[in-house]
């Protein structure tokens, strides 16, 4: 075969091309400390700090005792750690009508939590479910009027919930409230079972049917173990949103049942006298722990759930 | 629920089930979206005080609406508030997520720390920034401690700069979401693009701002009708925070709708006002949806 | 630069001594160039490259020479590098170690920008919200070049790829074979010396596929740059190619002509994947005697015609880069001793080299087989049978009836066949 005439060959004839085969050779050196590493890394933890502050800030400050924090500043860690405030914050707080402290708000909002993510996430999913194979005349209006809906702001529609519940005799009472929560969580969990049952092969549907299942028999023994990551996020978005909820805490339930954000608002913002910020900053963590314990388990699922709600449509 | 083979089933009768166990969306749709919006907007022209009369008065609770300070206030806050959070949630969101998008080191980390926020009550959020905004042991005690003594930044107590205490509180919680957005519609982006861009020796800023974000655009808009409609019904942050002062200053809508339903006994005022944000939304979300559904339609 | 010795301490990392550096390295860019053009050096030359992603080795020790003004081909499955490697030469990515020069000149420390080379994607990577006219022009302002300067480059690359009348549409509004010319033309725009493909017809439909490939091919007349393309479609590499370097988990099997690597396959795997219908493959041993046969079972096929590789000749080794093959990259050593007798090895007959009835009797090989399967392909009809035991497939004219269980007499030139070491897979 015709020799080419190599790189090497051309190299012996011309010194320029010779210096070029000893030249640079392998990865380009890349400073570890490059300009621009600086400026990446510098700015993400500038700013990782400032969202990480007000948390440092909260744990710091509920460990501190009273003196010491009318001494210095907030940002300076605990000379003494003490616990105290969270033990006050917990059992002898006071809101506006007695002093027993968070626990009661924490208890509240478990009651109001666990029955309102169950529930809504049953009447969701199986609205999703129904959506997604089950298309009946119709089913599209009445979704598209749900999510449509689902911009609407709460104000406008909560005068004639009130009026509703108080027909329905449940206005103040625990149920109520879950009621509303599964109301108005309808809209982006229906959206998210349809958009996942969607997803999934038509065909096990048609087999399932084709071998005599029914509308119920299909949704429990096919669907349901399928999408249980689905649930789950569905559980993350719900425990997260009801938790954290204040407005419905406040409008529907009595005093005796508020939830915890409810609580924990009268107990900072309403107090008279001497303002224990130890204790009040004990009492915000504790209202925090549950959605952030949830956050930090569930890692990408979150994310997962966050994405989920934003696609509309 | 079999189906008979040999009678042809009704219209109404077929897929019963599936129709039964949709009633609740039905009924939420239909009683609560419809006719509890419908409700409250055909309350609104009436006088209702303590219970809901239904006695017309025409505009006159929007004459007396827009002639209350409070309300003037509300809206004007809600205005600057809005532009503000929009603006900075929508640069700093990107900012964070082309940052993250650079292949770094300890992503995982970087993301749970922004997001966190997220997670938390606004009551939470609230409350926390207002101690941290603490005139004696916050920002301004200890920025004075440190020498400089004329230091000045009291958004609690100052009624020109309230709204940037919010604004800090509010940007804290929610840039995070729109982090994760405007990761996701980067991560959309083909990665020949950049690798095109690289080779026509196009610097990596001009890739972003004349390349990346016009080919992010529907990612871009759906966040801002999102961040919109949670802008327009803050209410717990600002009941936290700055319990709408100092005096009226830091009042929003929505807190002026609860305060006037639920504690002035003032029911035609609230309708009245609950309907203003709605007509609010109605402006931000109908052209977007029209845009959106629209060109799905034609295709 | 007179003035005091400040001055004389900072000049080193001035702006006007970096711009007198880049200056002179300009200069020598050029010469390097010009000069190596001039005798004839290769355009791109790839030297002992090696890429691992993790701990997975992905290139090893890879050497190439692209002539100046050739298309090659690089050809290969999936995974086996390939697109890696073109990533390589375009910069994109970095190696592990070896040199890379394009025109002499060494760029394995240089940015994509600087390497003078144009790329088209696979997707073409056309910016979706700016016209045709501002895909072409948006690298050469960023370049700072003059405004004239972009209107003529424009005008000439429109006028030689025909897409004047497309300057102000946007990529959503063109054809896929307007889009590829797009593609082409923004690199067209900026004087590059080599261009890169990365599989750009991979995501087509066949027709269009036909269609583009004889565009790429007029272009490549047209305008006689060098030219490397990605493909994993051997009819493309055909097709286009100078030549073809085949290649296989990191290393170039083959490098030759495309006739020559339909011919003389210079091991198994090259022998598989070139050619459709694919190779026949039977599995035997040498036969000693004058002449040496290949035999399995019940069939002797004689070797007096064959042209064994002077390799084999030797004991063991040898120098790989003397064979009739030309191998021109790392292609496995042959180890073990083929030409003693009882060797097991590998014959592989084409479909098309088979010929029947009178004509196959006729061959230096016949064998009486029995139809199996027919497959009718349009221009030609193939045909499944068995020999001693394996399946057999030869291509007859669709005019040919045959049928099932038919006995017929089939034969080829085992001058036309290979025979591949079964060990090694190594071309004897």
């Amino acid at each position: 075969m015709a020799d080419t005439p190599s790189l090497e060959a051309a190299a012996s004839r011309i010194p320029a091309v010779l210096r070029q085969l000893a030249g640079p050779r392998g990865p380009r050196p890349r400073p570890a400390l490059s300009r621009r590493n600086i400026l990446l890394y510098g700015t993400l933890i500038v700013l990782a700090l400032y969202y990480l502050l007000p948390l440092y800030v909260m744990v710091v400050t509920s460990l501190k005792g009273m003196p010491e924090i009318r001494l210095g500043n907030i940002f300076s860690p605990p000379v003494e750690i003490t616990f105290e405030p969270w033990v006050k914050a917990w059992s002898t707080a006071c809101t506006g009508l007695n002093c027993d402290g968070l626990s009661r708000g924490f208890w509240n909002s478990v009651r109001i939590t666990v029955p309102s993510v169950v529930l809504s996430i049953a009447i969701a999913s199986v609205n999703g479910y129904a959506l997604a194979n089950w298309r009946f005349k119709g089913a599209n209006v009445f979704f598209t009027i749900l999510i449509v809906g689902s911009f609407i702001p709460y104000q406008v529609m909560i005068y004639p919930l009130v009026i509703i519940l108080r027909e329905i005799g449940l206005y103040g009472s625990l149920w109520g409230l879950v009621i509303v929560h599964s109301i108005f969580g309808m809209p982006i969990l229906t959206l998210l079972f349809r958009n996942y049952f969607t997803s999934i092969p038509e065909e096990l549907f048609r087999a399932a049917r084709v071998d005599g299942a029914g509308f119920w028999g299909i949704y429990f023994k096919i669907m349901m173990p399928m999408s249980l990551p689905i649930f789950v996020v569905a559980v993350i978005i719900q425990t997260t949103g009801i938790w954290n909820d204040f407005l419905f805490g406040v409008i529907y339930t009595k005093p005796a049942s508020y939830p915890m954000t409810v609580q924990l608002n009268n107990i900072v913002n309403s107090s008279q006298g001497v303002k224990e910020y130890n204790v009040n900053m004990a009492a915000t963590i504790l209202t925090g722990v549950v959605p952030l314990f949830v956050y930090f388990a569930s890692g990408k699922l979150f994310v997962r759930g966050i994405a989920a709600g934003a696609v509309k449509g | 629920m079999t189906d008979h083979p040999q009678k042809r089933p009704s219209q109404l009768l077929r897929n019963l089930t599936a129709k039964a166990a949709s009633v609740p969306m039905i009924l939420t749709a239909v009683v609560v979206f419809v006719g509890g919006t419908v409700w409250t907007i055909i309350h609104s022209f009436t006088s209702s005080k303590l219970l809901p009369r239904l006695n017309f008065v025409g505009l006159e609770q929007y004459e007396r609406l827009w002639a209350t300070p409070r309300w003037l206030v509300a809206i004007k806050n809600l205005a600057i508030y809005g532009a503000l959070s929009l603006t900075f949630s929508l640069v700093i969101g990107f900012m964070l997520a082309a940052l993250m998008d650079q292949k770094i080191r300890f992503e995982n980390t970087f993301r749970t720390i922004f997001l966190y926020p997220f997670a938390l009550s606004f009551i939470v959020t609230g409350l926390v920034w207002q101690w941290i905004l603490n005139p004696s042991f916050g920002i301004q005690g200890v920025v004075r401690s440190l020498g400089w003594t004329s230091f000045n930044f009291d958004p609690l107590y100052n009624a020109d700069i309230v709204i940037y205490g919010l604004l800090i509180a509010g940007l804290w919680q929610g840039t995070g979401l729109v982090m994760c957005l405007m990761l996701a519609g980067l991560r959309g982006i083909d990665e020949e693009i950049w690798k095109a861009a690289r080779l026509d020796g196009i610097p990596v800023w001009k890739t972003y701002l004349f390349i990346v974000i016009p080919m992010m655009r529907p990612v871009l808009i759906t966040t801002l009708v999102i961040i919109s409609s949670g802008i327009v019904r803050v209410y717990d942050l600002v009941v936290a925070q700055t319990s709408g002062g100092p005096g009226i200053s830091s009042e929003v809508p929505a807190k002026y709708v609860y305060d006037y339903m639920f504690l002035a006994q003032n029911l035609g005022q609230g309708f009245a006002a609950s309907t203003m944000m709605l007509i609010t939304i109605i402006v931000v979300v109908v052209p977007w949806a029209y845009l959106q559904f629209g060109r799905q339609r034609r295709g | 630069m007179a003035g005091s010795i400040v001055d004389k301490l900072i000049y080193p990392f001035s702006r006007a001594a970096r711009a007198e550096r880049s200056g002179r390295q300009a200069a020598e860019r050029a010469l390097v160039r010009q000069t190596a053009r001039n005798a004839g050096a290769p355009s791109v030359s790839v030297r002992d490259l090696s890429l691992s992603f993790g701990n997975v080795s992905v290139l090893e020790h890879l050497d190439l020479d692209v002539k100046d003004g050739e298309f090659l081909v690089l050809l290969g499955p999936s995974g086996c590098g390939k697109s890696t490697l073109l990533n390589c030469i375009a910069g994109l990515i970095d190696v592990a170690d070896g040199q890379i020069f394009i025109n002499g000149w060494n760029v394995t420390w240089e940015a994509p920008k600087d390497r003078h080379i144009g790329m088209v994607f696979q997707s073409y990577a056309l910016y979706p919200q700016m016209s045709v006219r501002r895909n072409l022009s948006f690298g050469l302002r960023s370049a700072r070049v003059p405004k004239d300067e972009i209107a003529k480059r424009i005008a000439r690359t429109a006028e030689i790829l025909q897409i004047e009348p497309l300057l102000d549409r946007k990529p959503s509004q063109l054809s896929g074979g307007q889009r590829q010319r797009v593609a082409i033309g923004r690199a067209l725009v900026r004087d590059v010396d080599v261009f890169l493909f990365d599989e750009p017809l991979s995501n087509l439909d066949a027709k269009l596929r036909s269609e583009l490939r004889v565009e790429i091919k007029r272009l490549h007349h047209k305008l006689a740059n060098t030219m490397v393309y990605v493909t994993h479609d051997q009819i493309e590499a055909m097709t286009l190619a100078d030549r073809i370097a085949v290649m296989k988990s990191g290393q170039i099997q083959q490098l030759g002509a495309p006739h020559e690597i339909y011919s003389h396959p210079v091991n198994r795997f090259v022998a598989g994947f070139i050619g459709s219908p694919p190779m026949n493959f039977l599995s035997g041993q040498l036969e000693p005697g004058e002449p040496l046969a290949f035999r399995m079972g019940d069939v002797r096929v004689p070797l007096d015609r064959y042209a064994f590789d002077e390799r084999s000749e030797e004991m063991g080794g040898g120098d790989p880069a003397g064979s009739a093959g030309g191998a021109g990259g790392n292609a496995p050593r042959g180890v073990s001793r083929p030409g003693a007798p009882g060797g097991r090895c590998v014959l592989g007959v084409r479909p098309e080299n088979v010929t029947i009835g009178a004509d196959g009797s006729a061959r230096p090989f016949s064998h009486e087989v029995e139809i199996e399967i027919v497959e009718p392909m349009g221009a030609d009809t193939l045909v499944w049978t068995k020999l001693a035991g394996t399946n057999f497939a030869f291509l007859v004219d669709s005019e040919t009836r045959l049928k099932i269980g038919e006995q017929i007499t089939i034969g080829f030139d085992p001058g036309r066949a290979s025979l591949f070491d079964e060990a090694t897979g190594v071309r004897l």
